[in-house]
Formats: structure tokens, C-alpha cells, sequence
């Protein structure tokens, strides 16, 4: 399993943090080039690949992985 | 990014125009969701108006129209009856759809043409700065309604419907995966479609008809107050916004079918 937020394009509107039923993702201290805080994936091995976020990111930030 | 996206997006146009928080992005990632389902990339085409929701064709590594207000539609089924085997898919905004563009809706209704339109509705005028559409509820505050709004909104599913609109469903940009099936059907549906999406407006709509600016606390808000049902019934009487898909009609003939025979007979005379 492979989470993957992409810096350049998110915009921090913190929908991925919300959205997640298995509370994955955090806020962190980051900023990215716009000056926004940027989520982070904080606990991966919660994940339970439904994509929910992928599908939930206004701006396509977010890559979920699922080894096959 | 998104691996799916990826091959959707012109990567160079991006980061997106919309603000943070906004739901085009949701509705965009479910339509694409749905072209990918149904594997027609090369056979779609999408045309678009005015607003924000307009701008979420010109993204598309697909082909494209940005055409002028509220003449969407009405753009639109000059396309398909030109090039009546590809899949044409609208965009339009609550202002774009049912105010400037009311009457191409209804027409192309009545018509049946087999087109998709989907409708977002941000219940605002967001682009041109929080102004009062035909969706904002009733009491509403906005710029030109400043001691809130007096008449009643248009519910556009119902409009559509009453048209005679055969396919005709609406969801929040808090049910992805059941807009994604709902554009799915609406695409594969041989007829008019209409697909409306409830969507956030964190920074015009929040500011004055939610009084919230974070998009999460909207979409609850939005999820809140409605409720899902298959049946529509004219008479209703809750408040709660009735999400769903409504109506599926196979037997009413399409519109560029109905061209084709006509020209047959035309020519047999």
C-alpha cells in the first residue's frame, strides 16, 4: 500500500482529513508553495483502500496504491 | 496525483481555478470516474457556459466547448445532431442552467435528445461575486438580497422533469460514488438526462448562506438536510432536499432517431 499526496497541487481545504473513515491522514506543519498547510498521511496502516479519498479531493492530490 | 487522473487532466493547465474546497473538483473526478467505467474517453465530448462550474471542461485532455452564457445546451444538441454516435456531457451552474438558460433546458427536454447535462448547484452566483440565483433559499442573505431572499427557488430536477426529462437524478458532492453511477446511467441512457449535484461554495455561499467557510461543515450541512428516495411525488410537503435517482423512462423516442426517419421519409417522397 502506497499513499501518495501530491505538494504542488493541493490547496489544503482539509476535505481528505474529514473525509477518511479511518482517520489516515493528519494536518502537518508543511507548507507548500502557496503557503498552505498540507495534510500528511499519518497512520498508513489504517488504510483500507476504499478510495473514498482519491474520489473526495476537489483537486486530484491523492494517489492510493493497492499491491496487487 | 491521481493516476487516473493523469491521463484525463492537461497536467500544464494545472493547479485547478477553483477555490479551495470547492466541489467542481468532485463532480469532476466522478465524471471521469464514470468515462472510465464505461471505457468511452475518445467517443465524449463536453461543452460548458459561464460560471464556475464551466470551467471544468476546459481541463479535459478531451474535446471540448467553452461557449457563451447559457447557450450550453443549446450548443450542445447542435452537436449531437451533427454527430449524433458520440456522447456529449454538459456542465452548467444553477445560474447558467436555470436562469440565462432556462428555456434550452426545457426545450432540449422536451425533445429528448440523448445529451447528459450536469447541473451543479452552488445556490449561489459565485464567480461574479455571491449574488442571488434562482436556487438560494428562501431568507437567504446574499449581495442582492441583503435583507433576505423573498421568493421561493426553482427545484430544477423538478423543472426538468416536468419537461419531460427521461432520466433524471440528484446527489451531493457528499455521495461520490452514487453521482459517479448516476452519471454512469445518465451517459449510457438513451434520452435527456438531467443530473443535478448539491455542491459547496466555501467562499461565496458560505459566506452568506451558511455562515460557514469550512467545505466539510457544508457538506454535512447539505447531507443533514436531505433525504434519499427513488419515488418523486408532486406533492411534498417536508422540508428536507430529496436526493436520489427519480426517473428512468425507456420508451419515449429519442430526438436525432426521430431526424433520421424524417429524412428517410423526406427522401421517399
Amino acid at each position: 500500500m502506497n499513499i501518495s499526496i501530491d505538494d504542488n497541487y493541493c490547496k489544503g481545504c482539509e476535505i481528505c482529513i474529514n473525509a477518511c473513515p479511518k482517520d489516515v491522514f493528519a494536518i502537518s506543519q508543511k507548507r507548500n508553495k502557496y503557503g498552505t498547510l498540507i495534510p500528511c498521511v499519518a497512520e498508513k496502516e489504517n488504510c483500507i483502500a476504499c478510495k473514498l479519498c482519491e474520489i473526495m479531493c476537489p483537486d486530484g492530490c491523492i494517489n492510493v496504491e493497492t499491491e496487487v | 496525483m491521481n493516476s487516473l487522473l493523469e491521463k484525463y487532466i492537461k497536467k500544464e493547465s494545472l493547479p485547478y481555478i477553483f477555490c479551495p474546497g470547492c466541489g467542481n473538483g468532485i463532480v469532476l473526478n466522478a465524471m471521469i470516474y464514470a468515462i472510465e467505467a464505461l471505457g468511452i474517453k475518445d467517443d465524449t465530448a463536453c461543452v460548458s457556459g459561464i460560471g464556475c462550474s464551466s470551467w471544468i471542461p476546459p481541463y479535459l485532455n478531451m474535446d471540448v466547448m467553452h461557449t457563451i452564457h447559457g447557450r450550453a445546451i443549446a450548443f450542445a444538441e447542435g452537436l449531437k445532431l451533427s454527430q449524433p454516435d458520440k456522447n456529449i456531457i454538459v456542465f452548467t451552474g444553477d445560474g447558467d442552467c436555470l436562469a440565462i438558460g432556462g428555456n434550452h433546458l426545457l426545450h432540449a427536454a422536451k425533445r429528448n435528445i440523448n445529451i447528459t447535462v450536469i447541473m451543479i448547484n452552488n445556490y449561489i452566483y459565485g464567480m461574479t461575486g455571491g449574488q442571488k440565483s434562482p436556487t438560494t433559499p428562501i431568507d437567504a442573505k446574499t449581495k442582492t438580497s441583503p435583507y433576505g431572499a423573498i421568493d421561493n427557488p426553482i427545484d430544477g430536477c423538478g423543472v426538468a422533469m416536468s419537461a419531460g426529462a427521461t432520466f433524471c437524478s440528484r446527489w451531493t458532492t457528499g455521495h461520490p460514488n452514487q453521482l459517479k453511477k448516476a452519471i454512469q446511467e445518465g451517459i449510457a441512457h438513451n434520452g435527456f438526462s438531467f443530473i443535478e449535484v448539491l455542491s459547496q461554495c466555501p467562499v461565496q455561499a458560505g459566506k452568506s448562506i451558511f455562515k460557514e467557510r469550512d467545505p466539510w461543515k457544508i457538506i454535512q450541512y447539505i447531507r443533514k438536510n436531505s433525504t434519499i428516495t427513488s419515488v418523486w411525488e408532486d406533492e411534498y410537503k417536508e422540508d428536507k432536499i430529496r436526493l436520489g435517482n427519480f426517473k428512468k423512462e425507456t420508451d419515449k423516442r429519442e430526438y436525432c432517431e426521430k431526424i433520421i426517419t424524417l429524412k428517410k421519409r423526406m427522401k421517399q417522397e
